[in-house]
């Protein structure tokens, strides 16, 4: 007996002005205080083929020397590489993972070649979302390893993206924020490259691939996230080299007609991409992994698992409703093993069961014929035995006779008898 | 947790009147333009900016319970802490709404802004509750109430197209009102907090403490604070939350010595000195609320508001709620299916109350 009043959110609403000063202004340090304590985690994913200078654009991008063996042209397949490294800045710790392709564009037959890396994002996107449907869950300390940018590495060939590029990307735009860049651009000049730019540009238009898009939203970096989308994809060199530029020591490469600065934006947009990745853009890259890319991935694979949501006229399933369905599917799935495991083991059972019965006739039997044996032998003996003491039996007789015939013979005749007696038995 | 955070807040529990602290960012603003000449500086710590912007524009909720007996002021406290009409005072109401029959529960929303900050702050009010001649089980409309936040929730989080940002209507915060009696806590008041400690945040205020003495209000304090040790009832900041050291030894500081809170609460202002304060005007002087030497509401005020806000909903959505959601998705594997679970007819929230993981 409960009478519950609540205004509902949104519907009129009233905006109270504050008396006085109250406090909660401080709330977003609040928030920011506590993800700091936590640290933040975000990852990278680097596709090119190989020699593009991955490795070295990140190492240049967040001025660290990753370890790592340069990858050789003879990798069977394409594999996926990943490493987590802890950067610390001020007080901020990040996690950053750095996943890289290896021998992606070096086979024959490059049909196949994307389907490494789609199931690489898919596995994580699938981690969490086991991590979300657990019944305990700790989510809020949960190393989130789902990809928020990934970076794909355009060779300067100076015409056109390639196939390859064009297959890759249009399967990877619906999963995880594409931020296409021209690498090794000092093999390009000037002009060529803002043709390259438009081409690249077109072809992705033409093709239908949605590449992310800074955001535009947000007054205070509005403008120059447009700008800056208006200069994708950026042509980047990487460079850990410092060389003495001047009075002061850069990130270059040397050439003998020249040396190119990393950062400087008249040679390369490395600058331009730094600023996009990491200083403007890092938050709203996880955030749109998480809000768009995730939830897309979830929707499609709950529905491929038989949920549905509530449908406002037929009657509505329920998350609980299938979950209990597959529940006992999977339940008498494991009945089924279980029986037939069960019948398995019977019949093993009995199967030896039959064979020792079987040695156990056959000793039995065994036992029999020695024992029959034995009885043979026995009376065998016994008979001789019993011969024998007949012959015992026979012989006392005769002596007993003899000696009585004998000692009637001494009384009457003498030994003479005797002898004759004696020549007679002999 | 306390790195960045002004340094005044312990500077103004020593001093009389309480300054009005602005709190320094977390981290020196970087400008978001290019810079070309930083070589060794990456850039990672701008991610703090980008989040504060983030959080600004999406703006936060807040829902905070005020559980007690009428009279205790629970309404003009609320009032005063966020100095403005958010409550309605009970005794503004019409004549005819004499003291219901059984507890309601009454959630008014309202919009406040300041420096830039949305807050959408609902406050949820329990007329009723304990003013019965039979107070048997009057929270269990108020636990109710709680766990169909949580259940509203746990159905929009479960859905297959869910909402980008799921409306937030849990309780962050329940300020449970204790009389100023001065002896000890009545069975209502360690039963309802017993049950309920358990499923929210609960944080105990002694209320209209202007009645007790300086001695009478620190003994009370005391004898309070004993028994609800003895009786194991876990008030926010609860013990085993604590999540490093610093936290702990700043919890253990406002759990053994502050709380609960003695508070007085007043929306008139007086002259005093010079200045305009709220207070209370008695024919023997003018309480001053927010002067710490008078009573705690500055303390209170603080620690909800301008430092724990954001761990209040914190513990609520990573502790309470995930508790909540263990135990109802662990329940309906028992229960057959079509009845009672999510999304069909809305499942009868129990009431009595889920035991929880212990």
């Amino acid at each position: 007996i409960c009478n519950s009043i609540s205004r509902p959110t949104g519907e009129g609403c009233r905006t109270v002005p504050l008396a006085g000063h109250v406090g909660f202004d401080s709330l977003p340090d609040q928030l920011v205080n506590k993800s700091v304590s936590q640290g933040f985690c975000f990852n990278i994913l680097c596709v090119g083929e190989t020699g593009l200078g991955k490795s070295t654009l990140m190492d240049t991008l967040f001025n660290t020397k990753f370890e790592g063996e340069p990858a050789t042209h003879t990798q069977p397949g394409v594999q996926l590489r990943s490493n987590t490294y802890d950067l610390q800045e001020s007080n901020v710790g990040l996690k950053l993972t750095i996943v890289s392709t290896v021998g992606f564009g070096d086979q024959i037959n490059k049909e196949d070649s994307y389907k490494p890396i789609v199931e690489f994002i898919d596995a994580q996107f699938e981690a969490y979302l086991q991590e979300e449907l657990k019944i305990r869950r700790v989510l809020h300390t949960y190393h989130d390893s789902r990809i928020h940018a990934c970076l794909y590495f355009i060779a300067p060939t100076g015409h056109s993206l390639k196939s390859l590029d064009l297959v890759t990307m249009k399967k990877l735009d619906s999963k995880v924020n594409i931020i296409p860049i021209i690498a090794k651009s000092d093999a390009i000049s000037k002009s060529e490259l803002t043709k390259f730019k438009i081409k690249i540009t077109s072809e992705l238009v033409s093709n239908g691939v949605q590449i992310y898009q800074f955001p535009t939203d947000d007054e205070s970096v509005a403008e120059i996230n447009g700008t800056m989308n208006a200069h994708l994809p950026f042509a980047v060199i990487g460079s850990t080299e410092e060389l003495k530029i001047g009075n002061k020591m850069m990130k270059a490469r040397q050439y003998p007609w020249g040396t190119v600065q990393v950062e400087n934006e008249a040679h390369c947009d490395f600058v331009k991409l730094r600023e996009m990745l990491i200083r403007v853009n890092m938050e709203d890259l996880r955030e749109q992994t998480h809000s768009r890319h995730y939830e897309l991935y979830r929707r499609c694979k709950l529905e491929e698992m038989g949920f549905k949501d509530t449908d406002p006229d037929s009657k509505p399933f329920s998350l609980q409703e299938t979950y209990e369905a597959k529940r006992n599917e999977f339940l008498g799935e494991l009945q089924k093993k279980e029986e037939e495991m069960r019948q398995m083991f019977v019949q093993r059972v009995k199967e030896k069961e039959a064979e020792l019965k079987e040695a156990e006739k056959e000793l039995h039997e065994k036992f029999d014929r020695l024992k029959k044996l034995h009885q043979d032998e026995k009376k065998k003996l016994e008979d001789k035995k019993k011969s024998l003491d007949d012959e015992v039996n026979a012989f006392k007789q005769r002596k007993t006779a003899a000696e009585l015939l004998q000692s009637q013979g001494s009384q009457a005749g003498g030994s003479q008898t005797l002898k004759r007696d004696k020549e007679k038995k002999k | 947790m306390s790195k960045g955070l002004p340094e005044t807040r312990t500077d103004a529990a020593m001093s009389e009147l309480v300054p009005e602290p602005r709190p320094k960012p977390a981290v020196p603003m970087k400008p978001v333009g290019i810079n070309p000449n930083l070589l060794g500086y990456i850039g990672i710590d701008t991610i703090i900016e980008q989040m504060r912007k983030k959080t600004m524009k999406t703006g936060f909720d807040f829902n905070i319970m005020v559980v007690g007996q009428s009279g205790l002021g629970k309404s003009t406290l609320v009032n005063t802490l966020f100095k403005s009409q958010v409550s309605r005072k009970a005794s503004s109401w019409n004549r005819e709404e004499k003291i219901p029959k059984t507890v309601e529960i009454k959630a008014i929303g309202h919009v406040i802004e300041e420096g830039g900050v949305k807050m959408k702050l609902t406050v949820i009010d329990t007329p009723g509750f304990g003013d019965q001649i039979n107070n048997e089980r009057c929270w269990e409309p108020i636990e109710k109430y709680i766990n169909e936040q949580y259940e509203k929730f746990l159905k929009e989080e479960v859905n297959i197209a869910r909402k980008k940002r799921i409306p937030d209507t849990r309780v962050h915060c329940c300020l449970y009102f204790i009389s100023p009696t001065g002896h000890s806590l009545r069975p209502l008041d360690l039963e309802f907090m017993k049950h309920l400690s358990k499923v929210v945040n609960i944080i105990p205020v002694i209320a209209k403490a202007d009645t007790m003495t300086l001695e009478e209000k620190s003994e009370f304090k005391q004898r309070v604070r004993k028994e609800l040790e003895v009786n194991g009832i876990e008030f926010y900041p609860q013990k085993e939350f604590d999540e490093d050291l610093e936290d702990k030894t700043e919890n253990d500081k406002i759990r053994q010595e502050s709380m609960p809170f003695a508070v007085v609460g007043s929306d008139k202002e007086y002259q005093v000195n010079g200045k305009r304060v709220l207070g209370r005007k008695t024919p023997w002087g003018i309480i001053e609320v927010e002067n710490l030497n008078h009573c705690e509401f500055a303390l209170l005020r603080d620690f909800v508001i301008r430092t724990h806000l954001q761990d209040l909903k914190e513990v609520t959505h990573n502790i309470h709620y995930e508790t909540y959601r263990a135990k109802r998705l662990n329940d309906n594997g028992g229960l057959p299916p079509g009845e009672g679970l999510l999304g069909t007819v809305l499942p009868p929230v129990p009431a009595t109350p889920c035991p929880t993981a212990e």
